[in-house]
């Protein structure tokens, strides 16, 4: 589903991501772990055209998008959420995941003033989708909320639903469980082992082992800007230079 | 669902459609009932403004931009209408339409590299815009008058039906701003109205949710340009006279008091913000000579306190309010 070929990333001669290159299979999860700073964020931004990789190629299904513009690549049905949220802090619930379908709403300026019947009767749908979703992540008792003034597990959770609810091809969750509790880490994980069995193709950054263990079916890990192991949970477990690379930053869950 | 639930279903899925139809109703009573020629010009005044600061929210409030230089579109609309009927012989519809288009254009050429700033400095270029504007009515005497202003400006009619009293002039200028304003609620209702938003809230989420952030942006800048340029046509054929102290950056100002007042973001705010600082002059004569300073402090210490602007920040709070309290009693 994606593949990145050779992806060099600098900010100012500091290489944050050198020739970096894997696949995420269409229908599977892929997990990219690694320690902090390791690229893995500026690795998803160069691959929803958030950011633009200094060198390398970026395919969507075997079509180049290096370089194609967030909402472009937004439109070719790619998905991502943030690490550090972001949301639109004074929309509703309702509506920040109603923007997840700003695709499906169309982008005709002129059809939304005139809104002939058959833009009003888009707009329902859409609307029904979006209580759908609100409903899976249970969210549906603050649908009418602001953002702003939700917990944080709560918003967490809306930026999630605003990711999966226009269904997209490829779906990029950075960090989905930072700062969540037990309980609402574990909600995620089987949240995105039913995404898995429903045919998504998720790539997955994550720093919780034990939530990546258990729902991976590829794990690719990067270090200093470096690809430097990729396999099955359990290969990618048992390689010295994973262990070394995690233990030699002393932190076995970064 | 009984009787009485359908009927405030009804309602409620209706709503704004019957808001907008109560209040043309109401606007369609009122001259023949209690309309003197005073209250009249007033309210035609409201109905001009509120066209201009219907796009201006929708640019401000909405997509979360500045702009100090939306008199300068208003300007465009009726000089450009006044000049093209009254020196090149168009009639007034037709002068209308093609000062409307004109100063769409110019909007597009202005906002394409500008909006490419933020913040102060989109501020700053926007004002810089009004003041070129200002400066060329001023000083092109030839053709504009110059600082004593064009007069005779033919009005608009239908057939022998001219706009030119204040009576038929509210019919069409309020005629014209139901129309801005069920514009307005039609967008800010769509799909591209909440990308819009979402370009206010983040602009790097709004993208990745497929929001083409730089044309929603322009876009919508030279939406409202339209609507001003609209509002200064029917301004030049409905008072048969323009002057270029109508359009200085006091205006400009003005205007963005008007969005403030009503609430960023809160089409229905727009009017009551027109409508209020439009009618404080009115009410307190010695306001008229500081009303400059007056509209400054009111911004001043709505943005200092509500920073939403009045009626946006006060629904706000009411929601919040009203989600709690509902949380606890679900
Ligand atoms: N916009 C930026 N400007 C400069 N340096 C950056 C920027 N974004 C990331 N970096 C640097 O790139 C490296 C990788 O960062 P990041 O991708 O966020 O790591 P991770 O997500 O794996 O923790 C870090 O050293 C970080 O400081
Ligand atoms: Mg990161």
């Amino acid at each position: 589903m994606l593949e990145l070929r050779g992806i060099c990333r600098n900010f100012g001669g500091l290489a944050a991501l050198s020739e970096v290159s894997f696949r995420a299979a269409a229908g599977e999860v892929t997990a990219l772990i690694g320690p902090n700073g390791a690229g893995k964020s500026t690795l998803i931004n160069c691959a929803t055209g958030v950011d633009r990789p200094d060198a390398g190629e970026v395919l969507l299904g075997g079509i180049a998008i290096t370089g194609q513009p967030a909402h472009r690549v937004a439109g070719l049905g790619v998905a991502r959420t943030f690490q550090n949220l972001r949301l639109f802090p004074r929309l509703s619930v309702l509506d920040n995941v109603l923007c997840g379908l700003t695709v499906a709403a169309g982008r005709s300026l002129l059809g939304a003033l005139l809104r002939p019947p058959a833009l009003r009767d888009r707009e329902r749908r859409l609307r029904l989708r979006a209580l759908a979703a609100l409903d899976r992540f249970n969210l549906t008792a603050l649908a009418d909320w602001p953002v702003g003034v939700l917990a944080y597990g709560d918003r967490k959770r809306v930026e999630l639903a605003r990711a999966v609810v226009g269904e997209p091809r490829l779906l990029l969750l950075d960090e989905p469980v930072a700062g969540l509790n037990a309980t609402e880490t574990a909600a995620v994980g089987a949240e995105i082992r039913r995404l898995r069995a429903q045919g998504y193709s998720v790539l997955l950054v994550e720093h919780d082992m034990e939530l990546v263990m258990g729902v991976a079916d590829r794990v690719v890990v990067l270090d200093g800007g470096r690809c430097i192991a990729q396999g099955t949970p359990a290969e990618v477990r048992r390689n010295p230079l994973v262990l070394e690379a995690y233990l030699g930053k002393t932190s076995l869950v970064a | 669902m009984t009787r009485r639930e359908r009927f405030l279903y009804f309602f409620y899925l209706h709503r704004t459609g019957l808001t907008v139809s109560a209040l043309t109703l109401a606007l369609a009573v009122y001259p023949p009932l209690w309309g003197n020629p005073y209250l009249l010009g007033v309210t035609n005044q409201i109905a001009l403004y509120a066209i201009v600061v219907l796009g201006l929210n929708l640019f401000i409030g909405y997509a979360g931009q500045i702009s100090l230089g939306h008199a300068a579109f208003f300007a465009l609309g009726a000089y450009g209408s006044a000049l093209l009927s009254g020196e090149a012989g168009v009639t007034p519809w037709l002068a209308l339409a093609l000062a409307v288009l004109a100063a769409s254009g110019v909007a597009l050429l202005v906002g394409i590299p500008t909006l490419r700033l933020h913040g102060h400095y989109l501020a700053m270029a926007t004002l810089g815009f009004n003041l070129v504007v200002y400066l060329v009515l001023m000083q092109w005497d030839k053709m504009t008058g110059g600082p004593s202003g064009y007069a005779g400006i033919q009005p608009l009619a239908l057939g022998d039906f001219a706009f030119a009293s204040d009576l038929r002039l509210h019919y069409l200028v309020w005629g014209v701003a139901l129309l801005c304003l069920t514009l307005a609620l039609n967008l800010v209702r769509s799909g591209v109205g909440r990308g819009l938003a979402a370009v206010a809230g983040d602009e790097v989420a709004a993208a990745a949710c497929g929001v083409d952030t730089r044309a929603a942006k322009v876009k919508v800048f030279v939406l409202s340009a339209a609507f001003a340029a609209l509002a200064g046509g029917l301004y030049a054929h409905g008072f048969g006279f323009v002057s270029p102290e109508t359009f200085g950056i006091f205006a400009s100002v003005d205007f963005v008091a008007m969005v403030v007042v009503g609430g960023l973001g809160s089409v229905w705010g727009s009017l009551f913000g027109v409508a209020l600082l439009t009618c404080l002059p009115e009410w307190i004569d010695r306001f008229e000579s500081y009303k400059e300073i007056v509209h400054g402090a009111i911004l001043v210490g709505v943005l200092m306190f509500l920073p939403q602007g009045l009626v946006t920040g006060l629904v706000d709070l009411a929601r919040v309010r009203l989600a709690r309290w509902k949380a606890r009693h679900a």
